[in-house]
């Protein structure tokens, strides 16, 4: 059983983020991390992996070399090893040269199962798994809160506006989890003395086959065209109770006609 | 421009984010049509004609009986090579998101994602999408085509134009790849009241409220002002309440015209889920909370006294 898992490096969540006005791209110069939401999927896969007795984890990523250093922590968990396509070419990339850059470096693992964390911190997307298992070809369950493995299916349960759903597919598959999912194990002290031997593979787009116009910019289909400030909200009212706060509030719907 | 709609539908009724984002696309001009696949659909066809689509294509097909999202790529696929259409437009959800990324893919077409806004500039389609906890907006476009645009949901209010729409039949091919996952159940959660995408007002509750037990009071509140309940994503982890009703990243955005956030701090994992509401009242004992910073009406007190009072007020009031 090999499971690949697609993992992000987003600038660290306590880092000011701010957006290079030259390039309307993310500023990724900062320090990077593990996209946290990736870390339920690592957990999942390694979760799968132990309950099965033997098997891979690998875990997938497209981002800059550095990236590398914040992926360890992944192996620090117990996966076994990373490849990372790590290329100029592919900077800049929207979803339809994301997902191909990243379906062609799946299909050179042909995994069992591809997974994926719910979204990313640095994006509000959200549906990249959805264009990666369409590339592969494969059934997909995506939001998925509980998973199971038998003989040759995943059985996910997942959230939806509604309430619940169970999808069966059969392998190989791609599975989007949520973060309600599992609670991720922290990386033991051998784990993380470990992490630094295993392999760990960067990979440009040529040794992929992707030439340098798919992906990047020159492979995208969506454009920035312009950066503005928000639209501006009314004056805010802030008071504090003295008893008649009740009252207040009514007044105030009143008359702003919300009754 | 010709703009194609995909309606969703849950029990037999077209989603309010579905006729809002018609209504929307008849606002830009050009001509709306819509897509409505499913099984024993076709009598919703007509109600989408209230909202402003000309013609409705609709696959009725078994196939296409469970809302999963890889047959429908097949279905948009097969209309949208017989059909030529300038831009698709999806209402988000976790279905039509799921749809909309893998036709990007298919058909290697640009999808722009999370917008609240759509408008047409010089004759070209924008978008508009927020980015950065919405502390900047982008002006997004395409390079390619069809237009592919997944809306935010809670975005477009539908506005009943009363047209009526012509009924285009057509049949979907399919991949077998797309047909190997399956529904094996489906479990909807009984919610009491109006669902919150549909409710004009929401009263939402955080950690702040300090147990379930203590949900009654937004309950009340809530019948009282005649809207639904909601709830912060720390209140749907510790088991308070529904994921059905959780607001905020991970859960739903929506836009009632009054939101009343009760004991919610308001940080921007929330914020980015109601800030588009058309008023915002906060109730927190916490002077310092994020929420103070974009509420049309902050309170800082005790919900356990303000929240009853506030409810006796409003039945008064209503009663009166």
């Amino acid at each position: 059983m090999k499971i690949a898992v697609c993992a992000k490096y987003v600038p660290e969540s306590t880092a000011a983020r701010r957006i290079d006005p030259e390039t309307k791209r993310l500023d990724r110069s900062g320090e990077g991390a593990l996209n946290p939401f990736d870390v339920n999927a690592v957990e999942e896969a390694l979760r799968l992996k132990e309950a099965g007795g033997d098997g891979e984890v690998v875990i997938v990523s497209l981002g800059p070399e550095r990236a590398l250093e914040a992926m360890r922590r992944a192996l620090a968990m117990g996966a076994d090893r990373i490849v990372l396509v790590a290329d100029e070419a592919a900077a800049g990339s929207d979803l339809v040269a994301t997902s191909r850059v990243l379906a062609a470096a799946l299909e050179r693992e042909s995994p069992d199962l591809v997974l994926f964390g719910q979204q990313a911190n640095d994006a509000d997307g959200a549906v990249l798994w959805a264009a990666v298992a369409e590339r592969l070809q494969r059934p997909l369950i995506s939001q998925v809160a509980e998973l199971s493995l038998e003989d040759a299916k995943v059985r996910g349960k997942r959230q939806t506006e509604y309430g619940y759903d169970v999808i069966d597919a059969p392998l190989p598959a791609v599975v989007a989890v949520s973060d309600a999912i599992n609670e991720p194990r922290y990386p033991s002290l051998k784990g993380i003395m470990g992490a630094k031997k295993k392999p760990q593979e960067t990979v440009s787009l040529a040794d992929l086959g992707v030439g340098a116009e798919e992906a990047g910019e020159a492979g995208s289909r969506t454009t920035v065209e312009a950066l503005n400030d928000p639209p501006p909200r009314g004056d805010t009212v802030k008071l504090e109770d003295d008893g008649s706060a009740a009252e207040k509030i009514l007044e105030f719907l009143q008359e702003r006609k919300a009754l | 421009m010709r703009f194609l709609v995909f309606l969703e539908h849950h029990e037999g009724r077209l989603q309010k984010d579905s006729l809002g984002l018609l209504s929307k696309a008849a606002s830009l001009g050009g001509e709306v049509e819509a897509v409505l696949l499913g099984s024993e659909v076709n009598e919703l066809a007509a109600e989408a004609g209230k909202y402003g689509a000309t013609k409705v294509w609709v696959d009725d097909d078994v196939l296409l009986d469970k809302p999963l999202s890889q047959p429908r790529v097949d279905a948009l696929e097969t209309l949208l090579g017989d059909q030529e259409f300038d831009a698709v437009l999806f209402a988000a959800s976790v279905l039509s998101a799921d749809i909309a990324a893998a036709l990007a893919a298919r058909l290697d077409a640009g999808l722009n994602y999370d917008l609240t806004d759509l408008a047409v500039e010089d004759g070209k389609l924008v978008g508009k999408r927020p980015a950065l906890g919405d502390s900047v907006y982008a002006d997004v476009g395409w390079t390619s085509e069809p237009r592919l645009a997944l809306i935010r949901s809670g975005t477009f209010e539908p506005k009943e134009a009363g047209g009526s729409a012509e009924v285009a039949p057509f049949e979907s091919r399919f991949q077998d790849f797309s047909l190997a996952a399956t529904m094996v159940e489906q479990a909807h959660e009984e919610s009491q009241g109006p669902s919150i995408e549909d409710a004009d007002v929401i009263v939402a509750a955080g950690r702040g409220l300090g147990g379930p037990d203590n949900f009654g009071l937004v309950e009340e509140l809530a019948k009282a002002l005649g809207g639904a309940v909601a709830a912060t994503r720390a209140v749907v982890d510790a088991g308070w309440y529904p994921y059905s009703t959780q607001v905020g990243q991970t859960g739903k955005t929506v836009s009632p015209k009054l939101y009343v956030a009760v004991g919610i701090s308001g940080a921007i994992q929330h914020k980015v889920g109601m800030q588009s509401s058309g008023l915002i009242v906060a109730i927190n004992k916490d002077p310092n909370a994020p929420i103070f910073e974009y509420a049309d009406l902050g309170v800082v007190g005790d919900l356990n006294e303000i929240v009853p009072k506030l409810t006796e007020l409003v039945r008064a009031r209503k009663a009166a």
